[in-house]
């Protein structure tokens, strides 16, 4: 066991993933000699060579739509895209290609592709560098949608992902890559897709959080511990197809629930966690499922980022309105 | 740069059906089995214009006018190799053994129409112009990393020459190599667009000069010029060459689908000047007057594609319908919890006799 940030446990399971599987090969932008621009890919173009590991042309269509071909064609594609808000340069080959090719060919034909890319705010990168549209996809059927908030679970739901037999996109949060260490183990190991994770046991209100805002959402609850509220904290982990018994049975025992997200609130997935809490809990319900939320604006300038990202003050709030209500 | 002189338009058989070119590497039997194959494609295509005049089937895109483009094409493929096509190449993936049935079923709304047979290397039709021609690269990518020397051809109309995919696919394609073969079917019209207004170069096979690979115009409505052609450059691209791109010229004879009326947008008398120099009625005036057909077995041809093409009819209406609920089968390899409820909730509808209403 080593202690490991996320982006070197991610490196750590894409070596281990091209040990294992010829066929999985790396491309995209920068992720050759550079190793990618978060360093993700560091080294794997001298182990495996430019074969596996490709700079691909400044072409974001280009890398999502060859890599449909390549898939079917019996690789094991991990595409990256450089930032999660370029992904929007690609949005026609994953909404109507990648995630559809099982459908339209009846099982003839599927699309073991992994699309990585970081994401979310608080690094002050330029525009569009930190959107978080994770929603998009997550409304997209026949793709799935990954984003791990430690080292541990990014490692192990990389390995799942990248052994699905359906596409799937893994959302990497960008603050997060080294923030801090956590014990990764050495050996393979999955982490299953489609199950949250509960980072922190509680009984009084549930927290619901993913990638950058899990974090947050633990130090609120611990602030929160400190006031005499017991909050449990859930990482959704997969955000399609969602983990709605996790969510469910926390919500049947605290009896309130509070999203976190850093994308902006209008049609996010907190609204689809919210209306799936009142469907399945709602006589547990002790006061409307809260949203704390980016607000209904492009990403800011980073000069203003800090105000419009939930914090723990946020959070808090939210904890104490459910408390209150 | 002279672009007529450097892309001229390659012709074995001309527009009167006389022998302009050199045809020595296709039998007489190919010759006929080629017209075998244009006549009953073409018989199949105007009986799905009327089916869906008569409301038996649902939208249709007729490919009248570039049977020999598609069918020409794929003749030169061998068995492993891929083809990437949209909506309009279903001559193409017919020639290629996908059951005539099939453009029907499409158009009647069974699933079962994207399903290609096994033995076929095709992937489905699909309607997102060009997106196709970035299967292709990446299929012939894969060829080429796992030494299959399996090659991929992709078709593409003249549109899709203005779509970013088709440059980043020429593009990709010669910076990776790739074993891919770009058809594009000039038919002249994107709907009501046409060609003039869709680009500004004199011709499509001259964009491969950008992206240093090798550009080819053929006379698309020529099935032998098609063939030759492709059968020359396939090998070559299986070689390693890299990528080509194909331009073959063609007209779109009839309406863009079923639910379009070209007479809103453009000139009969185009249509009419065009429609002499088809790929079927140039290759029967060929091998009429070659004496390679006489009438009578030209008569005997049209009876048996008809024969076929009322085969494939009673296929496609007595074809058992899916059951309803097979909607929910393919969208991951396994049903999500989500999926398995809303399956149940769906089947609990069919099993109250549930039906759909307006």
């Amino acid at each position: 066991m080593a202690n490991l940030t996320i982006i070197q446990a991610i490196n750590q399971a894409l070596a281990q993933a091209m040990e294992q599987d010829p066929r999985v090969m790396v491309l995209g932008e920068d992720v050759g000699k550079n190793g990618g621009v978060f360093r993700a890919t560091d080294g794997l173009v001298d182990r495996f060579g430019e074969h596996r590991v490709v700079d691909t042309p400044l072409a974001e269509s280009a890398i999502v739509g060859s890599s449909v071909g390549l898939a079917i064609g019996g690789m094991r594609p991990v595409a990256e895209i450089q930032f999660f808000g370029f992904i929007y340069e690609t949005m026609d080959q994953i909404g109507t290609q990648a995630s559809r090719i099982r459908f339209r060919s009846q099982g003839r034909y599927h699309v073991p592709l992994v699309i990585r890319a970081p994401y979310g705010g608080g690094v002050r990168t330029p525009e569009i560098h930190s959107d978080s549209i994770e929603a998009f996809f997550a409304h997209s059927p026949g793709i799935k949608v990954v984003t791990p908030s430690t080292p541990y679970d990014a490692k192990g739901l990389l390995l799942a992902s990248i052994q699905d037999p359906d596409p799937v996109l893994f959302i990497e949060p960008m603050r997060l890559y080294r923030a801090f260490r956590e014990e990764v183990p050495e050996e393979w190991y999955e982490v299953p897709l489609g199950k949250a994770r509960i980072a922190r046991g509680g009984n009084q209100v549930t927290l619901i959080a993913w990638g950058p805002m899990v974090p947050v959402a633990e130090k609120a609850a611990e602030q929160a511990a400190q006031g005499g509220v017991s909050v449990e904290v859930i990482d959704l982990r997969t955000l399609s197809p969602l983990d709605v018994e996790t969510i469910t049975d926390s919500v049947e025992k605290t009896g309130r629930a509070v999203v976190v997200h850093e994308a902006v609130r209008t049609g996010g997935l907190g609204a689809e966690v919210a209306a799936t809490i009142q469907e399945r809990a709602f006589l547990s319900l002790e006061a409307p499922v809260m949203r704390v939320t980016g607000y209904d604006t492009p990403f800011p300038v980073p000069s203003v980022e800090d105000l419009w990202l939930p914090d723990t003050g946020r959070v808090l709030a939210a904890i104490q309105a459910a408390m209150n209500y | 740069m002279d672009i007529a002189q450097e892309f001229p338009i390659r012709q074995v058989i001309d527009a009167d059906g006389q022998l302009v070119g050199d045809r020595s590497s296709v039998s007489d039997d190919q010759v006929k089995d080629f017209y075998r194959w244009l006549v009953t494609l073409r018989t199949l295509d105007q009986r799905a214009w009327n089916l869906q005049r008569q409301g038996r089937i649902g939208t249709y895109p007729p490919f009248s006018g570039q049977e020999a483009a598609q069918v020409g094409a794929v003749a030169a493929l061998q068995k492993d190799d891929w083809i990437c096509g949209s909506y309009r190449d279903w001559a193409a993936l017919s020639y290629a053994g996908v059951p005539l049935s099939y453009p029907l079923l499409n158009s009647m709304g069974h699933a079962v129409a994207g399903r290609i047979p096994d033995e076929i290397n095709a992937l489905p039709v699909q309607v997102v112009i060009a997106a196709q021609t970035l299967h292709a690269v990446g299929l012939a990518w894969s060829s080429k990393l796992q030494n299959q020397g399996r090659v991929a051809l992709t078709f593409f109309g003249d549109g899709a020459t203005s779509q970013g995919d088709f440059h980043e696919s020429l593009n990709l394609a010669s910076v990776v190599k790739a074993p891919v073969v770009f058809v594009c079917q000039n038919n002249q019209w994107a709907i009501s667009v046409p060609i003039s207004r869709q680009m500004n170069s004199q011709t499509i096979a001259q964009r491969a000069v950008a992206y240093n690979i090798e550009g080819i115009r053929v006379d698309g409505n020529d099935i032998l010029a098609v063939y030759q052609t492709l059968k020359d450059v396939v090998g070559r691209v299986r070689e390693g060459q890299g990528p080509v791109l194909i331009e073959a010229v063609t007209y779109r004879l009839g309406a863009h689908t079923t639910a379009d009326d070209p007479t809103r947008y453009r000139p009969s008398e185009e249509e009419q000047r065009l429609r002499y120099g088809e790929p079927v009625a140039r290759l029967r005036r060929y091998l009429l007057s070659s004496g390679l057909l006489t009438e009578d077995e030209n008569k005997q041809v049209e009876e048996e594609a008809k024969a076929r093409v009322e085969e494939a009819v009673q296929a496609a209406e007595t074809f058992p319908k899916g059951a309803p609920e097979d909607v929910f089968n393919h969208v991951y390899a396994d049903l999500t919890p989500q999926l398995q409820a809303q399956r149940a909730e769906f089947q609990r509808r069919m099993q109250q006799g549930g039906t759909a209403r307006g």
